[in-house]
């Protein structure tokens, strides 16, 4: 499994290489499969005539609205992942996901009112990322020194995860409300966007570099993170700031979830299974797990869209189902593993 | 190394020490004896800069200990906490390189020269077999003496240890107090150690700090390890019987 005396360096640096080779991959075969199947030379042909501007060719046609949207599901499964990563470094359970603190749920909420109320697509996306922002400040103002690292900090911070879950189910009872309330014809979309939906989503820049300066803090603080998963409260007496590290993984992985929730719906399971599959695969260390997630994260995400495309086509599924579908098992068979170590 | 003055502690109403005024100096190898809940690990905690003082203070090097920057703290005291959860299945052989986070602002990675500290801190504590193992397979034992190995490789010149001694067998125990006298004699680190076995502390340690209802006493070892002031703070009644020129302590047995 692990060779240790081999240079770590050297490792990283496969892994990480064939992981992004394995995300162009997805990309590129998500551009190939669909209604109409593009071969290999025409998938060249129309990539050239994207990247020379003009997409005149039904292939080149088909290539963008692709690759736009399996360019969404890779940021989307690598924020949810990379968000997973660091709620679990955070809680120090491997078992959490960016979801229990019920950032999600707030999300789900604002979405669903606008989707009520008739708002316009921008305005589904203003109300979803309010809602998760709404959520993140009342467990930041509830669980304040929880999250800074307080006595309770070495017992596995109880209170900032059981705040969440509460915050959580609250506003699981609003989102049913609102899904009794709704007329027939909303219901529909209603639910989707609870699944978590690839479908129409627009490709846009922000997720990108909300993504991008979450990678940058999470490799620059990856060898305090390690630090504190192994010793919790102690790891100030290894010279990391502690409550400064908590604060600012709260603040990172919260911003990452509003961010992937927005643009696609709370789309479940991505961030816990990736992230503990990388772990079980690669080890825990934070150095090489954060890329590691993020990147498989994206891959397994636009692969599981490629699935919900296809799979009951012409009938497209929200990509959610799918990535339940083999969550959960998944999961199930981690569990049972964990229980027998 | 490491001075308190007028060190007082509180949890709630409860003093569990009032006006410490107390100096471990480098070279001196300190035991910590007293009640359960005496507050022997709240001191602890204080000494390592991990709970804040109620009144007095704890300077290192004559520095209060809140004006040094963390990151140079780390390169000065370690601490080993009395309990640990593995949440991730971290190798052993990562747990202590992970002390060596400290001197290394600028690295990604861990080179040859931290390798080689870790290897030799876990050979010491005779856990270099285990190296490859996942930490949450280990047994208490194993993992407490892997724990110790980081604690060894962080090379600080203070070192503070809540119970080092548990979990492990008789044998590594008394191992573990010469190797920690030993690093006092040789290379001048100074140690406070949280114990509760008297004659482990008496044949290892230079000095004593006996703690309990907000009282203390402190002092060389055989000026403090005497029978009243032992059956004091124990709250049990101590005899100490000489054996072969060795001091013993023994609890009295009560004939009721």
């Amino acid at each position: 499994m692990q060779q240790f005396f081999r240079d770590p360096r050297q490792r990283a640096i496969v892994i990480v290489s064939v992981l992004v080779v394995l995300a162009v991959a997805s990309l590129g075969l998500s551009g190939m499969i669909g209604s109409v199947a593009l071969s290999l030379p025409e998938l060249h042909g129309a990539l050239r005539a994207l990247v020379h501007g003009g997409a005149d060719s039904m292939a080149a046609t088909l290539l963008e609205l692709r690759l736009s949207r399996a360019m969404v599901a890779f940021v989307t499964g690598a924020a949810l992942s990379l968000a997973g990563v660091m709620m679990q470094a955070l809680l120090r359970n491997p078992l959490a996901d960016p979801y229990v603190l019920g950032i999600s749920a707030g999300a789900s909420v604002g979405a669903l009112l606008a989707l009520l109320l008739m708002g316009a697509l921008w305005m589904v996306d203003a109300a979803a990322f309010g809602g998760a922002v709404a959520v993140a400040m009342m467990l930041y103002v509830l669980a304040r020194r929880d999250i800074a690292g307080g006595a309770a900090a070495a017992g596995g911070a109880s209170v900032l995860l059981l705040t969440g879950v509460i915050l959580s189910s609250a506003c699981m009872a609003l989102v049913t409300l609102m899904l009794s309330i709704a007329p027939e014809s909303r219901l529909r979309g209603m639910v989707f966007w609870m699944i978590g939906d690839l479908a129409g989503a627009p490709l846009r820049g922000l997720p990108w570099l909300v993504l991008a300066g979450a990678m940058v803090f999470a490799l620059r603080s990856a060898r305090a993170l390690n630090v504190l998963a192994l010793h919790a409260e102690s790891a100030a007496t290894l010279g990391v700031p502690v409550g400064a590290l908590r604060k600012a993984l709260f603040f990172c992985s919260g911003v990452l979830t509003a961010s992937a929730v927005t643009s696609a719906g709370s789309i479940g399971f991505v961030g816990l299974i990736v992230p503990h599959a990388c772990r079980f695969a690669f080890g825990p260390d934070h150095r090489l797990l954060l890329p590691v997630a993020t990147l498989a994260g994206g891959t397994f995400l636009v692969l599981a869209d490629i699935l919900a495309r296809t799979l009951l086509a012409p009938q497209q599924l929200p990509v959610g189902v799918v990535t339940a579908l083999i969550g959960a098992p998944f999961f199930l068979y981690q569990l049972h593993q964990l229980r027998r170590a | 190394m490491i001075s308190t003055r007028a060190l007082c502690l509180k949890i709630g109403q409860r003093t569990l020490v009032e006006r410490l005024d107390w100096t471990v100096n480098g070279g001196e190898c300190w035991c910590i004896i007293g009640r359960n809940g005496a507050g022997k690990t709240t001191l602890l905690r204080a000494l390592a800069g991990m709970r804040e003082a109620d009144a007095g203070s704890v300077a290192i090097k004559g520095r209060p200990l809140a004006d040094w920057p963390l990151a140079q703290l780390a390169r000065l005291r370690a601490y080993l906490p009395q309990a640990r959860s593995d949440a991730f299945s971290y190798r052993v052989l990562e747990t202590v390189l992970a002390a060596r986070h400290p001197y290394h602002a600028q690295r990604y990675w861990e080179d040859s020269d931290d390798h080689a500290i870790a290897m030799a801190a876990l050979a010491s504590m005779e856990v270099a077999h285990l190296v490859r193992r996942d930490v949450r397979s280990l047994s208490g034992g194993e993992r407490q003496r892997v724990a110790i190995a980081a604690m060894l490789a962080q090379d600080t010149p203070l070192l503070l240890l809540d119970e080092p001694a548990n979990a492990l067998d008789l044998a590594h125990q008394v191992s573990l107090m010469r190797l920690i006298a030993r690093l006092c004699r040789e290379q001048g680190k100074a140690a406070v150690t949280i114990g509760h076995d008297l004659n482990l502390a008496h044949a290892c340690s230079h000095a004593l700090l006996l703690m309990g209802d907000g009282g203390w006493q402190a002092g060389p070892i055989d000026d403090v390890m005497t029978a009243p002031a032992l059956s004091r703070y124990l709250g049990h009644p101590i005899e100490i019987v000489v054996h072969g020129g060795r001091r013993i302590f023994v609890p009295v047995q009560d004939d009721a």
